[in-house]
Order: structure tokens, then sequence, then C-alpha cells
């Protein structure tokens, strides 16, 4: 079966102009993620996780390397090289990212939030309420929140915005950057059983953690990524 | 947005304003001392620059003072003359006519039907001793409204979208906010749905509420219009907010461009880093 993405030899390297420095953050990063599969990625702090992510996301551009995504809407295809306009198509249709921070439209609601990814992704007005409904009570955030604004919202409500905001769209694809991180033991766990769910709804997902045992029993593959490069690699059974 | 929507609405390419005659030096692309030329002092406001803007998209445009964003944006709206450049509208002829090259008649037709633009400054998008409802007025009669009372309910709905009351439609601008005097300004432009929308530093100057009114507002008519917009901004956060793609432009020239996200958290090109590296 065809990998829905495989990254071969990506690198990253900052260059900054004003300091006349180069900064590697990875290099040679190899991974193959099956459909329905979940890769964590494991390592101290810049040891680039992220830049991984980021990388797949193209918010980072790759100085080296080839991110296949096998996608719906144009086959194979390479994301380091895609043109933007399909990149902003993936984003909004297949890809989704979630990290620890949000960032909202001020006089955004929350429930306005979900509703305008599923617009995005092209969903007509009734359906897309519908969707964001749904993923808002999925997600178990409280209804008497969905009409206020997310900046006074806790860190756990933020996340499980987010994840909202992620899922409404039913991406093929989720990308974790750290989105368990500052979270109380409770809601991690709450998180780490959406997450187990969404994985057997056929998500494939990639995520950064930092707390091992969330890991246990989620991921299929854990990457141990250490000064820019995988360190090891361990193969782990789904409970 | 798939292969089979990648058209554009609005394509420019090669877009020049020159303000002198130019010399060998500079007409041939010599280097430049910032936009002027160190030998003719031909003063270069935008040099060859190319910009495609898609269907339901927000491309942002950002530079310093002077790198003529707002140039640009003027010489789209027929505001300034060009010297060189092409640029192609999918609404008008169908994309098959260079719209510089037109007679005035068809670039009126093209700014009354097919482009909104929203100046920086209302005083230039705006006659201030009128109504705010005869400002519309204009806008729809220039378009071919004769109907008073077709166009007075088209003003109120107009109005509303922005948030103005009914109550004050008849105040002229002179007496409103600043905030008020932008939204009036998109309420005009709106006015005869048009495909492409070009504003020109719309949040600068305002206060946090009122800022945060506008850009609510351009998301809700990108939203619910499916209009293609040009935003020039200095304020990244909000480049960061509405724009899918931005271009970054330095003394005239496009130096940079890219997914919003990536050209503020990855620039490659040493301003776009120093800029970045400025935000507070």
């Amino acid at each position: 079966m065809r990998p829905i993405l495989m990254i071969e030899d990506l690198s990253k390297e900052f260059y900054l102009h004003e300091q006349k420095k180069k900064i590697s953050s990875c290099r040679n990063i190899s991974l193959s993620l099956q459909k329905g599969g979940f890769i964590g990625i494991v390592g101290t702090s810049g040891a680039g996780k992220s830049t991984v992510l980021r990388c797949i996301y193209r918010t980072y551009l790759a100085t080296g390397g080839r991110v296949v995504y096998d996608s719906l809407a144009y086959g194979p295809l390479d994301l380091v090289a895609a043109a933007e306009r399909q990149i902003i198509y993936l984003r909004r249709a297949e890809i989704g990212y979630v990290s620890q921070f949000l960032s909202t439209l001020p006089r955004t609601t929350a429930f306005q939030y979900v509703t305008d990814a599923a617009l995005d992704a092209g969903f007509p007005q009734d359906e897309a309420e519908e969707r964001a409904a749904e993923m808002l009570r999925y997600f178990r955030l409280r209804e008497d929140l969905w009409a206020l604004y997310p900046v006074t919202f806790s860190g756990g409500e933020k996340l499980r915005l987010n994840l909202a905001q992620a899922m409404v769209k039913a991406p093929r694809l989720l990308l974790l950057d750290e989105p368990t991180a500052s979270l109380d033991p409770d809601t991690k766990l709450l998180v780490r059983d959406l997450l187990i769910r969404l994985k057997a709804q056929g998500t494939s997902m990639l995520g950064i953690f930092h707390d091992l045992a969330f890991m246990d029993g989620l991921c299929d593959q854990v990457f141990n990524l250490s000064r820019g490069s995988f360190a090891d690699r361990e193969e782990r059974a789904v409970k | 947005m798939k292969k089979e929507e990648e058209r554009p609405v609005l394509k420019v390419e090669g877009l020049t304003v020159r303000y002198g005659k130019g010399c060998p030096h500079c007409l041939e692309g010599g280097a430049l001392l910032k936009n002027t030329c160190p030998q003719c002092r031909t003063v270069w406001a935008c040099r060859a620059v190319d910009a495609e803007l898609y269907p339901g998209e927000i491309l942002g445009v950002v530079g310093e003072s002077g790198s003529g964003k707002s140039t640009l944006m003027k010489s789209l709206y027929f505001d300034f003359p060009v010297t060189e450049g092409r640029a192609w509208l999918t609404s008008y002829k169908e994309g098959g006519a260079d719209i510089f090259h037109q007679n005035l008649q068809q670039k009126k037709y093209i700014r009354n039907h097919i482009m909104g633009m929203v100046y920086q400054n209302p005083v230039l998008g705006l006659r201030m001793d009128y109504s705010s409802a005869g400002n519309i007025a204009e806008k729809l009669i220039a378009a071919g409204g004769r109907s008073f009372s077709a166009m007075t309910g088209r003003v109120r709905e107009l109005l509303a979208a922005v948030e103005i009351l009914e109550t004050r439609m008849k105040e002229p601008p002179r007496y409103f906010s600043g905030g008020m005097q932008q939204r009036v300004q998109i309420s005009k432009a709106l006015a005869n749905n048009p495909a492409v929308l070009l504003l020109d530093e719309v949040t600068t100057g305002l206060d946090l509420s009122v800022q945060a009114r506008v850009l609510d507002l351009i998301r809700r008519i990108r939203q619910e219009y499916g209009i293609s917009i040009l935003l020039v901004s200095h304020d990244l956060a909000v480049i960061r907010m509405l724009a899918d793609r931005t271009i970054v432009m330095l003394d005239g020239q496009v130096i940079e461009r890219g997914l919003t996200d990536q050209i503020l958290d990855d620039p490659q090109h040493p301003y776009t880093q120093q800029l970045v590296h400025s935000l507070l």
C-alpha cells in the first residue's frame, strides 16, 4: 500500500543575513507514514521536531529532500516544491495542523472559528454549521462557550477548539505540534482518548509529544530526534 | 481552488511606474539607489512588478514606506498612469484585454463595475460634504443605477453590512470618526459587487477596537461575497490573520513572495528578515 506521507532526506537550514550565520535545524530526516497510521516524534527542546512538521506544512521551506504527500486532489505531490495554491488547497481540505497556540481573528466566536474552517474547506453554510457543532460536541467544548471569543479560554479549551477547527474539514493527515504541552493530566487523558478515536476513524497522524507515557498505545512508531537527526526508531504496538 | 479553478481573477505583468525619462543605465536594469537612478535621478516607483490574484483569495502586500505598495494599488485603479506593463481581469472581456491599454470610458467601466478601492486616506475615496448615502449612490449611478427606491434599498443594505446606523446615512462623512469613514468607503467600494477589492492600509491609524471591527468586516466580505482582495498593510499581524499569500516590496520591486506564514516565519530575503525581526 502506498504511504500517505513519505519523507526522504529532509533537511532545513536557516540563514540569518544580518548575523551572517547558518543554523542547521534538521538533516537527512526520512520516514514513511501509512494511511491511518500514527507516528510520534520525541526529542529534547531544540532538536528540530517542530521544524519537521513545519516543513511538511510548508510554513518552512525545506533546503533539501522531498516530502511526498499522496493527495486526493493532485495525487502524489512533493510538498517542498508544490505550487502555493496547491498548498493552500491542501491545508483547507486535506491537511490539518494543531499546536498548543490559538490564533483567531478579533470578534470571532469559537463557533464561528470552527464554522469558518468548514466554509473554507468548501462545505455550504448549513452543513458547515452542523459540522462545527458536531465537532465542538465531539471535542467536548461546553456549549455555553460557543458564542464567546476564545481569547478568554483556558489552555485545555483552546486546544479542544484547535482540534475541532482542524478536524471539522475531516483532514486525511493531521500534524500535531506538542498539542498537550501545558495541559493538566485530566485534559491530557481526554485529548489522548480523542486522538485514539480519530485514529480508529482512519485519520493519519504525525505528532510531537514530550510525554512518553502519553504516546504509549497511541503511536505505531516513535522516532527520537536528537540534534536534527533521528537517533533511533521504535515500533510500538497499538493496544 | 483545485486545478480547474486555477485561473487568476487579476494578473499583473511587468508593472512599471517611472517618474523621469530614464537613461541607458536604469532603462537597461542597472542598480538603483533606493528607487532612484544614481545617474539620471529618475524615480522608479514600481519596477517590473508581477502579481496574480486568485478567486476568493486575499493577497497581502507589505513593505516600508516608499516601497511602491500604494503606487501599485493606485495604478491598478487607474489613479496613476503606468509607464509599462500589462494587466488582465477575468471579469473584463474574459481576460482577453490588457486593462492598461483601454480608453477612458472602458477604464471607468472597470472602476465602476469590476474593481473597488479603499484608500488609506478617506478624503481620496469619499466626498466629505455629501451624505454617506449620496457617496454610495454616486457609485451606483456611475454603474447605471437610476431607480431611487432600488438605490436607497441597496444603500441601506450596504451601510447595514458595515454596521453604520440607518439614522446616520444622511450625514456627511466629515462628521464621522476615522473608522466610520473607512467603513463608508468599504461600502462604497462594494456597491456594485466588484470582483476585485483593493484595500490600501485600511486599518492604519484606527484604534484597536475599530481595527478589529474593520478586520472582521474584511473577513465577512471575503466569505459572503467571494471577492478577491489585494491588501496593503504595514501591520504584519493584520497580514498574518487575513492574507493567504503575501508579496514583499522594496524600492519599487517585489523581492519575495510566498505563503503568508512562510514569509513571516521563514523569510528568505535580508530585507524581509529585517522586517519580521523588527516586530514588537
